[in-house]
């Protein structure tokens, strides 16, 4: 397909611009102007919707069908909330009106949205506060890490080290290295769970946390998570709750409950926000009760008579992480949801997300190795290794899939399972859906074993074939120049 | 439950064929971690969520005339953004990890990649940052790496905002942050000079800078390099389409807020940084890259690229922890840019400029109201002082209908009298002509 | 190039001593472990490098791995041929497919490195894990 520049037209409009109604025109100084207009194609509007729209049917969505990519709980985006987030009132809102004189109180429905999010999170998470302010997971993680380092530099204690399951997302590690730590990694045990004896081995007074997710990627809930929590307290070190997988317990565990002290969240995850085709997402994060201090400024609080207000004197605060208020129109799409929901439906979304996992499991477990059994919360991780001693890979796999018109599960991840295929249904699947991508699991799973070449040179029904990433490194093309 | 499908028979069926029972699904987690029922308030139908977010969202005052910027911008955005933007196919994808199924999505980072590049005449962008102060501030990550030195200068007509943010993150870190004043509305040369040293990675500039001040940093450029220095500028998209380019000026890593290219101001977000360099620092450079490739069979298409270089493969040793950009913002910026294109982006910033100019001689022909730098060329923001506090004038203002404006004693001493007043083109002679009358009236 | 007189690091690379002089490259069984090599990050000459820091970086579509030194010393030459042609890598790994050489005043470091049949077992055990 051709890019856009490619269908660019000399002459051609794609918007009609008023006219200037002021009699002035500046001539700004030569030296200050670019000297050629920059090469952005001349197209018409319909050109640009027609290329747009040819470029959309290339996509993949949730609304396209069943997305089961483990660890990033692709669940249905509800249309009210794109609605609701294109009113006037909220999008048409200038972030810097609430710190004009009086500017607060123009401002008091948004603020609203953004002081019942916290309360409704910590309800849900069993937090004493949150801050909306992180722009996406990773975001959140970086926030939450660095309140560690500034609540160990308030108590004057010396850390250095946090511990990290050898299970855990990429984004850990490199959130705790970045805001200074050297990251210890802890391996986990036979049962897929974080070692709660080689926890023990690796404690010491330089421990400035742990971050564990929790179920983790195998989708195992560790039932010692108490105890490492306790331990991590036992030399004044901080438990760090990677909210990533929140979807498989939400309404039903509570994170504070589990002795956390830190919790950040993916909204874009277990609250339904869309992920965008990469972003925009929301990481709030929430603290217990002896961490409120450090949260970023500013955060929302409620004043006697009833009115939204946003507080900057916060001296302890490790200050500004965003330049506003985090992904407003994220939030707005989460509260949306969470109004939505109440008590009762939060515990359904736990139990049929965990429900449907538990299906596909159970029904594929014949046909694919499983390295860890036992029960599992939102999804399940296989491992193609019986596939690939007949030259069948993952990677081979995933396609396969794609013929089928799924989306392949999450791939290669996590890095402890070899040949992984981890598969995240979410609560909103049909049985019928599950049945039908269960079938097309096991139909490659016999061919595999009979006809490996069937298997091996998919995909055959997309627009490209598999692609050349080493070229594609190797001879760096990664802008249309004029 | 519209957003759960299955029925309690169909769960029912589906535990009896793997032979479980509800109580099951949870028998693994400690019967005292379970919570009873959460306080929260009851599920509200779909009629009665949107009646109550209407509610809400008619209590933000929105009628207010927009004279408001600060790096944030009331611009105009052509329908046909949103109506391509809102395709379900795009929003409800995530990072394209099989390519195969992602051509929209990649074709359009590339595409997106490809705009930037043209528009800022850098070699190389990326799949987008969170937003203009982050992307900043992994430009200046990216310099403390490329250089192996810990010195960065930072001259104070940068946006506060951002500044206060790259102070929170540093903190932790063992670099030399300097601030130098500005002179007179512009990067003070003498100071940075001063400071400009062989342990300097970077100076860090703005254009137009937070007083809508138009510079043209290519001697800094040149005295930065010759200390083996980086120059990283900030800078506002739709000034491109008539302002000379950071790579015009020999700037190393360009970086900016694209919330001005088609998204709305949505109370701070969700925006979208930009971040460009030049090809030698391509592996620095933080954050998804979209490259070009082919298939077996010959045709074209699009990949993640470079992605060793992230923290999915290289866990503690990556360049940044970020694993996500903003892909749909950094398709509506796409879509928006093809829309006005190379003659509609011109003159969109032509008429910024013009409609500032305007608004120049009408407010400073009040009496009293004054600029407050001598003689500078401006894009469409500008600073005039005012006989009085300045909060308080755009306070009384706010009762007239206006958001007159930004105080900047907010981030600068001695500017209480000081107001930044911002002009798009959406702003009419007529809405100009009456924030002149309204001030004049308040003063 | 043969495989003679070469020693190896637990972190693949290898090291050939002539005089004073010590040439680095990456083992062939990392070459394979990495998969398509697409980009190399060298010193230039003159840089200062220590035994089990990293002199470098090598980046393949799926990883990105440090290049530790085997030996003190003073980088005296670069081949930076070998990276404007990656498949080098494959094709002679030992050969023109060097990296970078050392100059060191203390060859006897190398003493504690493994030698060829050292190598191969250490790298059988690599494999299972």
């Amino acid at each position: 397909m051709k890019l856009v520049f490619e269908k660019s037209v000399p002459g051609r409009r794609g918007l009609t611009i008023s006219k200037s109604d002021v009699s002035t025109s500046i001539n700004l100084k030569a030296d200050l102007l670019r000297d050629k207009p920059a090469e952005l194609p001349e197209l018409s509007e319909l050109d640009v919707v027609r290329h747009f729209t040819e470029l959309s049917r290339r996509n993949f969505g949730v609304d396209t069908n069943f997305y089961p990519l483990g660890s990033c709980t692709m669940k249905y985006n509800p249309k009210v909330a794109e609605r609701i987030a294109a009113y006037p009132g909220f999008a048409h809102l200038h972030p810097l009106i609430p710190q004009l004189r009086i500017g607060g109180i123009l401002t008091q429905g948004a603020l609203q949205v953004l002081y019942e999010t916290d309360l409704l999170l910590r309800e849900i998470c069993g937090m004493a506060g949150f801050t909306m302010q992180p722009m996406a997971g990773a975001h959140g993680e970086l926030t939450g890490i660095m309140m560690m380092a500034a609540y160990h530099k308030d108590r004057g204690n010396k850390k250095t080290t946090v511990l990290i399951p050898d299970s855990a997302h990429g984004t850990n590690p490199a959130s705790a290295a970045i805001a200074g730590y050297v990251v210890k990694a802890v391996p986990s045990d036979d049962n897929g769970l974080m070692d709660l004896a080689k926890v023990k081995k690796m404690l010491n007074d330089e421990v400035a946390g742990v971050m564990l997710t929790c179920p983790n990627t195998l989708g195992l809930f560790n039932p010692h998570v108490r105890e490492i929590c306790d331990l991590i307290h036992s030399v004044d070190g901080l438990a760090y709750y990677d909210g990533a997988n929140l979807n498989a317990i939400v309404g039903k565990v509570r994170p504070g409950d589990l002795g956390f002290d830190i919790v950040h969240l993916n909204l874009h995850k277990t609250f339904a926000t869309p992920h965008g085709g990469g972003g925009p997402g929301a990481g709030p994060v929430g603290v217990v009760e002896k961490l409120v201090d450090f949260l970023p400024v500013s955060i929302v609080v409620k004043r006697e008579d009833g009115t939204y207000a946003l507080e900057y004197k916060r001296p302890k605060s490790i200050g500004y992480i965003a330049p506003f208020y985090g992904n407003f129109g994220i939030i707005l799409r989460a509260y949306v949801y969470m109004l939505m929901q109440g008590d009762e439906g939060l515990k359904r979304i736990a139990e049929n997300a965990v429900l449907n996992a538990n299906y596909i499991k159970e029904k594929l477990k014949p046909h694919y190795d499983l390295p860890h059994p036992q029960t599992c919360k939102h999804e399940c991780v296989f491992s193609a290794t019986r596939q690939a001693a007949k030259g069948v890979h993952g990677i081979d796999i995933a396609k396969a899939i794609i013929d089928a018109g799924f989306h392949p599960p999450t791939m290669y991840f996590p890095m402890i399972v070899k040949e992984a295929l981890m598969i995240e249904p979410t609560e909103c699947e049909s049985k019928e859906t599950l049945d039908a991508f269960i079938e097309t699991m096991i139909d490659i799973a016999k061919r595999a074993q009979t006809d490996p070449e069937s298997v091996t040179d998919c995909p055959k029904t997309t627009p490209v074939g598999r692609l050349d990433e080493t070229k594609a490194a190797r001879e760096l093309n990664i802008a249309s120049l004029a | 439950m519209p957003y759960i499908s299955n029925t309690d028979e169909q769960r029912a069926a589906m535990l009896a064929e793997i032979g479980m029972t509800p109580d099951d699904l949870f028998a693994d987690v400690p019967k005292e971690f379970l919570c009873g029922k959460l306080d929260l308030p009851e599920a509200r139908s779909e009629q009665q969520v949107r009646d109550h977010l209407a509610e809400l969202a008619g209590k933000n005052h929105i009628h207010l005339t927009c004279f408001l910027g600060g790096g944030f911008y009331d611009h105009f955005i052509p329908s046909a953004v949103y109506a391509l933007t809102s395709r379900s196919e795009f929003y409800t994808a995530y990072t394209p990890y099989q390519p195969e199924v992602s051509q929209g999505t990649l074709q359009a980072i590339y595409e997106y990649q490809s705009m930037i590049c043209r528009l800022t005449e850098m070699d190389v962008s990326n799949a987008s940052l969170y937003d203009g102060g982050t992307a900043l501030y992994e430009a200046m990550m990216m310099a403390l790496s490329a250089t192996g030195r810990n010195k960065i200068i930072i001259d104070d007509s940068v946006n506060p905002i951002y500044r206060v943010m790259i102070q929170s993150y540093t903190r932790n870190l063992k670099i030399e942050l300097i601030e130098t004043q500005n002179e007179d509305g512009l990067a003070n040369r003498e100071a940075i000079g001063k400071q400009l040293d062989d342990k300097t990675a970077a100076i860090i500039v703005q254009n137009p800078n937070f007083f809508g001040c138009i510079d043209d940093f290519t001697d800094l450029s040149e005295m930065a390099h010759k200390k083996g220095a980086l120059v990283i500028s900030s800078v506002y998209p739709i000034s491109l389409g008539i302002l000379k380019t950071p790579g015009a000026m020999g700037v190393d890593i360009a970086t900016g807020e694209g919330q001005s290219l088609g998204m709305p101001m949505s109370f701070g977000g969700p925006y979208l940084g930009f971040i460009a360099t030049r090809k030698p620092l391509v592996r620095k450079m933080p954050g998804r890259i979209v490259g070009q490739t082919m298939d077996a069979q010959g045709r074209c298409g699009f990949v993640l690229t470079l992605q060793a270089r992230e923290q999915h493969i290289r866990r503690d040793k990556a360049t940044s922890n970020i694993c996500s950009n903003e892909a749909l913002c950094a398709l509506t910026a796409l879509v928006y840019m093809s829309l006005l294109g190379k003659e509609g982006l011109r003159e969109v910033a032509q008429l910024c400029a013009d409609k500032a100019s305007y608004a120049y001689q009408k407010l400073t022909s009040i009496p009293g109201v004054t600029p407050h730098f001598r003689a500078k060329w401006v894009f469409n923001e500008m600073v005039l002082d005012l006989p009085c506090d300045a909060a308080d004038v755009i306070g009384r203002l706010i009762e007239k209908g206006f958001a007159a404006g930004f105080p900047l004693s907010r981030y600068y001493k001695g500017m209480e009298n000081s107001i930044l007043v911002a002009v798009t083109e959406k702003r009419t002679k007529q809405q100009i002509g009456m924030l002149a009358e309204a001030l004049e009236a308040v003063l | 190039m043969s495989e003679e007189n070469l020693k190896f690091t637990e972190t693949h690379e290898w090291a050939r001593l002539d005089g004073k002089v010590v040439s680095v490259g990456l083992s062939a069984f990392a070459i394979e472990q990495l998969g398509d090599v697409v980009y190399l990050e060298l010193p230039k000459p003159g840089d200062e490098v220590s035994k089990g820091a990293s002199f470098g970086l090598v980046e393949s579509v799926k990883a990105a791995s440090d290049m530790y030194a085997p030996i003190d010393g003073v980088v005296s030459e670069v081949n930076y041929e070998v990276a404007d042609n990656l498949d080098l890598l494959k094709t002679d790994p030992y050969g023109s497919a060097w990296l970078i050489k050392i100059e060191s005043s203390d060859p006897s470091q190398l003493d504690t490195l493994m030698d060829t049949d050292k190598y191969e077992q250490f790298c059988a055990t690599q494999v299972d894990q």
